[in-house]
C-alpha cells in the first residue's frame, strides 16, 4: 500500500437529528464516518431522507452536526462559521444571485477573499472557460438555460479553488440527454482541477459512472463505501444489493458441511462467491444478481416460469422456485424453450451467490 | 443522545429583525387598545377632556339605561338602536357589493391576461384616493342642485329636486362606493383561480350558461366571497364619514357616537364603553366568519365536482 | 336554451356581464370625474356649471393655510413612510425566522389596525397621548400613521422576500460572506423593489387619512384632508373641489407609478 495521506475530508461520528413539527425527532445522520481521498470523486449515494444530503451540508457549514467531528487536511472545520470554510457548494437549485450578472456571480466568492480586481477579472474569465461559458459573463441567470445556469453554479464554486467542492444533486434537474453530457463534464472537471468533489445523488447510474468511491446511505448511515464495481460485485448487505442494480434476495439454510440448501434442494458449493462462504448450520440472507441466474429448457424442468419477455436482445424472466419468485436475465441466443408457462431448470453461475446482512 | 435542533439558515437573518417593528406595535396599537378598555372602566372628567381616575361600571350602564334627574333608571335603547342600524347598514353595504361585484370580477376574470392586470388595476385606483374625497363626491352628486336632480328635472321626469342627501339612502351610496374595491378584489382572485376546464366540461356534457355559472362558476368563488363580505362588513360597522356627510343627523352609526363623545359631548368613559363594544361585535363576527370559512373550505372542491355530474 | 357552441372565448363570456361590468367601472369613476369637473367650474354655486375657470385653484394655492396644511401633510407623510418602511423591513425579515406561536402573535399586532375600525384605532391613540401627555400635533399624527402604515409597507416587501429562492442566501455564505455582507449585497438588493413598492403605499395612505388625523391634529397640526373635511362641514365653497381633485391626482400619479415600477420588475 502507498504512504498513509492524510485525507482530504475526514468525517468522524458525526450524527445530526431534527425536531419534527409533531414534536418528534428525526435522526437525519446517525454516528456518520467516511474518509474522502485527496483529489477523487466521492458519492454519497442513496433514497431520499437517508442524510446524504445532510451530511453534505454539514460538511459545507450549512448545518451544525450535533456530536462528531469533521476535519479537513487535519484541522477541523466543523467549530468554523460556513463563510470561513475553503469548501464551495453547488446547489440543487443552482440559487445564483437574481439581481447579478453571470460575471458578478462568479465575482463575488472572490471579492469575499479580497483579491484585487484585476486578478478576480482574470480568475472570472478562467473560470467561464472552464465551464465553456466563454462570452455569456453579461447575461443575467434568468436569460440563461437551466444547463447553463448549472454551468455559472459550478463556475462560482470553482472560481475560489477550494479544497473540497461539495454538489447537492446538480444533475436531477436536468433532462436525459444534458444528464449525461454533465456527467462526463463533471468528471472531466475533477480530474482536470484535482480538486476533491462530493456528489449527493439518489440515481445509481450516476453514482456508478461518476464516481471514484460511492458511500451508500441508508437512513442516516453509511451501510457500504467503496469504488462502484466492488459495490456493485460484492454488497455487504441487502438494501445494498437491492438499491445498486437488481437483486435476487432468498433466504438459505446452511449445513455444516457447507451445502446450501433451499426450500428446494441443495445448491452445489462453487455458486457461493470465493470471498463469501456458506458455513454453518444457520438461515442466511443472500443475494443473486438476475444474470447470473441461469435458467435452461432442458433437464426435469422442476420449475414453472411464471413470466418471460424479450427486451432488447435478452430474456427477462420471472420464475417460481419453491416458494420463492426469482428475476432471470440472460441473452436471448441461449434461451431457447423458454416461455411464458413453460418449465425450465434453474442454476446459479459459480461464484454468483453472496451472504448479505438483512 | 443529541438534542434534535430547528434547521439553521445561513444568512436569512433572525426573528430579531422584528423586534423593533413589534415594539412599536405594541406601543402604537396594543397600548391604546388596552387604554380605550382601562378608560371603559373609569368616570367621566370633570371638565369632560380626559377622565377621572375612579373605577365604575357606569360607562356600561350607560349603554342601556338613562338616569333621569332623580335617579331613576330607565331603559334607553338608544345605543342598542344605533348599534343594530350600524349592523344592518353594514350587511345591506356588504350585500349591495356583492351583487355589483360578482359580474366585474367575473368579467375581469375572463377576458385575456394581458388586459386582466391593467383592468384589476384600474379597479383598484379608487382604493387609494382618499376615502375623504370619495364620499364629499356624493355630497356633490346628490345635492338638490346636483347633477343626478339637474339631469332628472332637465329631462322632465321630476318638477322639484328628490331630496336624496341627508337620508338613509345616501350613507348606503356613500358606503357601498366606499368599499366596492374590497369586494371585486378577493372574488376577481378567487375567479382567477378557477379552471375553467370545469366550464367547458359542462358545456360539453350540455349544460346552459346559466346552469354553469350557477353550479360551477358560483361555488368555485365562494372563497373570495366570504373573504370580501369580511372585507367589507367589518371596516363599513366602523364606518365614519358616509354617515357623517352624506347622512345628516339621522342616520349615525357608531363611529359617529364615538366620535362625539371625544367632541361635543365630552364623555370619555362612555366613548371607550362603546368602542369596546364594537370591538366585541368585530370579534364576534370574525370569529363567525372563520367558522364559515372552515366549514365552506372542506366543501368546497367537492362541490365543483358534484355539479358535474 | 341551448348550450353554447363555439370555441374558448366565446364560451368565456356570461350574459350582460360586459355591460355590468362597465356600468360598474363608471359608478367607480364617474363621481371622481364630477369633482374633477366642478373643480374648474367658474359658477359659485358648486354644482351648477357656468363657465371654464381656474380661479379657484389660483385661491387655494395661495392660501396661508391651505399651504400650511399641505406642508404638514407632506412632512407627516414623508416621516411616517420612512419610519413604517424600517420597522416593515425588520418585520418581514423577522416573520420568516419566527416560530409559528410568535408568528401569529406577532401578524395580529400588524393586521390590527386594519381590523380594527379606524374610529377606535383614533381615539384609542387619542387617549394614549393624553393619558402620557404627549402634544397633539403634527408629531402625534406622525406616530400613529407609522403604525397604520406598517401593515401596507410590509405586504409587497414581505412578498418580495418570499420570492426569493432561500438557497441564495445560503449560496453567499458558503462562498464567503458573513451575514452583515449577505443583508447589504444580496437581502437589501434584492428587496428594493418591495421597499420601493411598500414606500409608496404607505405614503399614500398616510397622505389620504382623515380620522386619526383629525383627532389628533390638535391646535397647529391640521393636515390636508382635516382641512378639506372642515371646508366641507362649513360651507361648500368651489375651492374644496379644487383642493380635492389636487390630492386626487397625486394618489392616482403615485399609485400608477407603483403599478409601473412592479410591471417592470418582471
Amino acid at each position: 500500500m502507498s504512504t498513509e495521506a492524510v485525507p482530504a475530508l475526514r468525517v468522524q461520528g458525526v450524527s445530526k437529528a431534527f425536531a419534527t413539527p409533531e414534536g418528534g425527532e428525526v435522526r437525519a445522520l446517525d454516528d456518520v464516518s467516511l474518509d474522502v481521498a485527496d483529489g477523487s470523486f466521492m458519492v454519497l449515494l442513496g433514497p431520499s431522507g437517508c442524510g446524504k444530503t445532510t451530511l453534505l451540508r454539514c460538511i459545507a457549514g450549512l448545518e451544525s452536526p450535533d456530536a462528531g467531528e469533521i476535519t479537513l487536511r487535519g484541522e477541523r472545520i466543523d467549530t468554523v462559521p460556513v463563510w470561513k470554510r475553503r469548501v464551495n457548494t453547488v446547489f440543487q437549485s443552482y440559487a445564483l444571485f437574481p439581481h447579478m450578472t453571470v460575471t458578478q456571480n462568479i465575482a463575488f466568492g472572490l471579492q469575499m477573499d479580497h483579491l484585487p480586481k484585476d486578478e478576480i477579472a482574470r480568475k472570472v474569465e478562467q473560470s467561464l472557460d472552464l465551464v465553456k461559458l466563454t462570452g455569456l459573463g453579461g447575461r443575467r441567470p434568468h436569460q440563461l438555460s437551466g444547463g447553463q445556469q448549472q454551468r455559472v453554479a459550478l463556475a462560482r464554486a470553482l472560481a475560489k479553488e477550494p479544497e473540497v467542492l461539495l454538489l447537492d444533486e446538480p444533475l436531477s434537474a436536468l433532462d436525459l440527454k444534458l444528464r449525461r453530457g454533465m456527467q462526463l463534464e463533471l468528471k472531466r472537471l475533477q480530474q482536470e482541477t484535482h480538486i476533491t468533489f462530493i456528489l449527493v445523488t439518489h440515481d445509481q447510474d450516476e453514482a456508478m459512472s461518476m464516481g471514484d468511491q460511492v458511500a451508500v446511505f441508508n437512513e442516516g448511515r453509511i451501510v457500504q463505501v467503496g469504488a462502484p464495481r466492488d459495490v456493485y460485485l460484492r454488497p455487504r448487505t441487502k438494501f445494498v444489493a437491492d438499491f445498486i442494480g437488481e437483486a435476487n434476495i432468498l433466504d438459505l439454510t446452511t449445513e455444516d458441511t457447507g451445502a446450501a440448501l433451499a426450500s428446494w434442494g441443495p445448491i452445489p458449493t462453487e455458486a457461493w462467491a470465493s470471498d463469501s462462504p456458506a458455513v454453518g448450520g444457520t438461515s442466511r440472507t443472500v443475494a443473486v444478481r438476475p444474470e447470473d441466474v441461469l435458467l435452461s429448457a432442458e433437464g426435469n424442468g422442476r420449475f414453472s416460469i411464471v413470466d418471460a419477455t424479450f427486451i432488447g436482445g435478452d430474456l427477462h424472466a420471472v420464475v417460481q422456485v419453491g416458494d420463492a419468485r426469482l428475476s432471470a436475465r440472460q441473452p436471448a441466443a441461449h434461451s431457447s424453450g423458454l416461455t411464458t408457462g413453460g418449465r425450465c431448470e434453474v442454476t446459479f453461475r459459480p461464484g454468483s451467490l453472496r451472504i448479505v446482512e438483512a | 443522545m443529541a438534542k434534535g435542533s430547528t434547521r439553521a439558515r445561513a444568512g436569512q437573518g433572525s426573528w430579531w429583525a422584528g423586534l423593533p417593528g413589534l415594539a412599536y406595535l405594541v406601543a402604537l396599537v396594543l397600548a391604546p387598545l388596552v387604554i380605550i378598555v382601562i378608560f371603559s372602566f373609569l368616570s367621566r372628567a370633570k371638565l369632560g377632556v380626559g377622565v377621572k381616575w375612579e373605577f365604575t361600571i357606569q360607562p356600561y350602564i350607560e349603554l342601556f339605561y338613562r338616569e333621569s334627574l332623580s335617579g331613576e333608571r330607565t331603559f334607553d335603547p338608544t345605543y342598542l338602536q344605533i348599534f343594530f342600524n350600524s349592523v344592518l347598514y353594514s350587511l345591506i353595504t356588504a350585500v349591495v357589493c356583492l351583487v355589483l361585484s360578482v359580474p366585474i370580477a367575473l368579467w375581469i376574470a375572463t377576458r385575456p391576461p394581458k388586459w386582466r392586470t391593467l383592468l384589476v388595476f384600474l379597479v383598484t385606483i379608487p382604493f387609494w384616493t382618499s376615502l375623504l374625497i370619495r364620499t364629499y363626491a356624493f355630497v356633490i352628486i346628490l345635492n338638490d342642485n346636483g347633477p343626478i336632480n339637474g339631469a332628472l328635472q332637465g329631462l322632465g321626469i321630476i318638477g322639484e329636486p328628490i331630496s336624496m342627501l341627508y337620508t338613509p339612502f345616501a350613507t348606503t351610496v356613500g358606503l357601498v362606493y366606499s368599499f366596492l374595491p374590497f369586494m371585486i378584489l378577493p372574488i376577481y382572485a378567487s375567479a382567477e383561480r378557477f379552471d375553467f376546464r370545469l366550464a367547458e366540461a359542462a358545456y360539453d356534457l350540455g349544460a346552459t350558461k346559466l346552469t354553469v355559472l350557477r353550479r360551477i362558476v358560483l361555488p368555485a368563488v365562494r372563497p373570495g366571497v366570504i373573504a370580501g363580505f369580511i372585507l367589507v362588513f367589518i371596516p363599513a360597522l366602523g364606518s365614519y364619514l358616509a354617515p357623517e356627510l352624506l347622512g345628516g343627523g339621522k342616520t349615525s352609526m357608531i363611529a359617529n357616537v364615538i366620535a362625539a363623545q371625544f367632541g361635543a359631548s365630552r364623555n370619555w368613559p362612555f366613548g371607550a364603553a362603546l368602542s369596546v363594544m364594537v370591538l366585541v361585535i368585530v370579534m364576534l363576527a370574525l370569529v363567525a366568519f372563520a367558522v364559515i370559512a372552515r366549514r365552506s373550505s372542506k366543501r368546497g372542491s367537492q362541490q365543483s365536482l358534484e355539479s358535474l355530474l | 336554451m341551448k348550450s353554447p357552441r363555439g370555441t374558448g372565448a366565446s364560451l368565456k363570456n356570461f350574459p350582460l356581464f360586459g355591460p355590468m361590468a362597465a356600468i360598474v367601472f363608471g359608478f367607480l369613476y364617474i363621481p371622481l370625474v364630477f369633482v374633477v369637473g366642478y373643480s374648474f367650474n367658474s359658477n359659485r354655486v358648486v354644482t351648477v356649471w357656468k363657465g371654464f375657470s381656474l380661479e379657484w385653484y389660483a385661491d387655494v394655492l395661495s392660501n396661508d393655510d391651505i399651504q400650511r396644511a399641505v406642508i404638514n401633510s407632506l412632512r407627516v407623510a414623508s416621516i411616517s413612510t420612512v419610519l413604517s418602511v424600517l420597522f416593515a423591513t425588520g418585520l418581514a425579515i423577522g416573520l420568516l425566522r419566527m416560530a409559528r406561536a410568535g408568528k401569529t402573535v406577532a401578524w395580529s399586532l400588524i393586521m390590527a389596525p386594519l381590523v380594527i375600525p379606524e374610529i377606535v384605532f383614533a381615539i384609542g391613540t387619542l387617549a394614549l397621548f393624553v393619558q402620557i401627555r404627549f402634544p397633539l400635533g403634527v408629531d402625534a399624527i406622525t406616530l400613529a400613521h407609522t403604525a397604520f402604515c406598517i401593515p401596507f409597507a410590509l405586504l409587497p416587501i414581505r412578498a418580495r422576500l418570499r420570492s426569493v429562492d432561500l438557497a441564495v442566501y445560503e449560496a453567499a455564505a458558503d462562498l464567503g460572506a458573513n451575514e452583515w455582507v449577505i443583508f447589504r449585497r444580496i437581502t437589501l438588493p434584492l428587496l428594493a423593489p418591495g421597499i420601493v413598492a411598500g414606500a409608496l403605499l404607505a405614503f399614500i395612505i398616510s397622505l389620504d387619512d382623515f380620522i386619526v388625523s383629525y383627532f389628533l391634529a390638535g391646535a397647529g397640526g391640521t393636515t390636508l384632508p382635516v382641512y378639506i373635511f372642515g371646508m366641507i362641514r362649513n360651507a361648500i365653497t368651489p375651492g374644496v373641489n379644487a383642493l380635492s381633485t389636487l390630492l386626487l391626482l397625486v394618489s392616482v400619479v403615485i399609485v400608477t407609478i407603483s403599478y409601473i415600477i412592479a410591471r417592470r420588475k418582471r
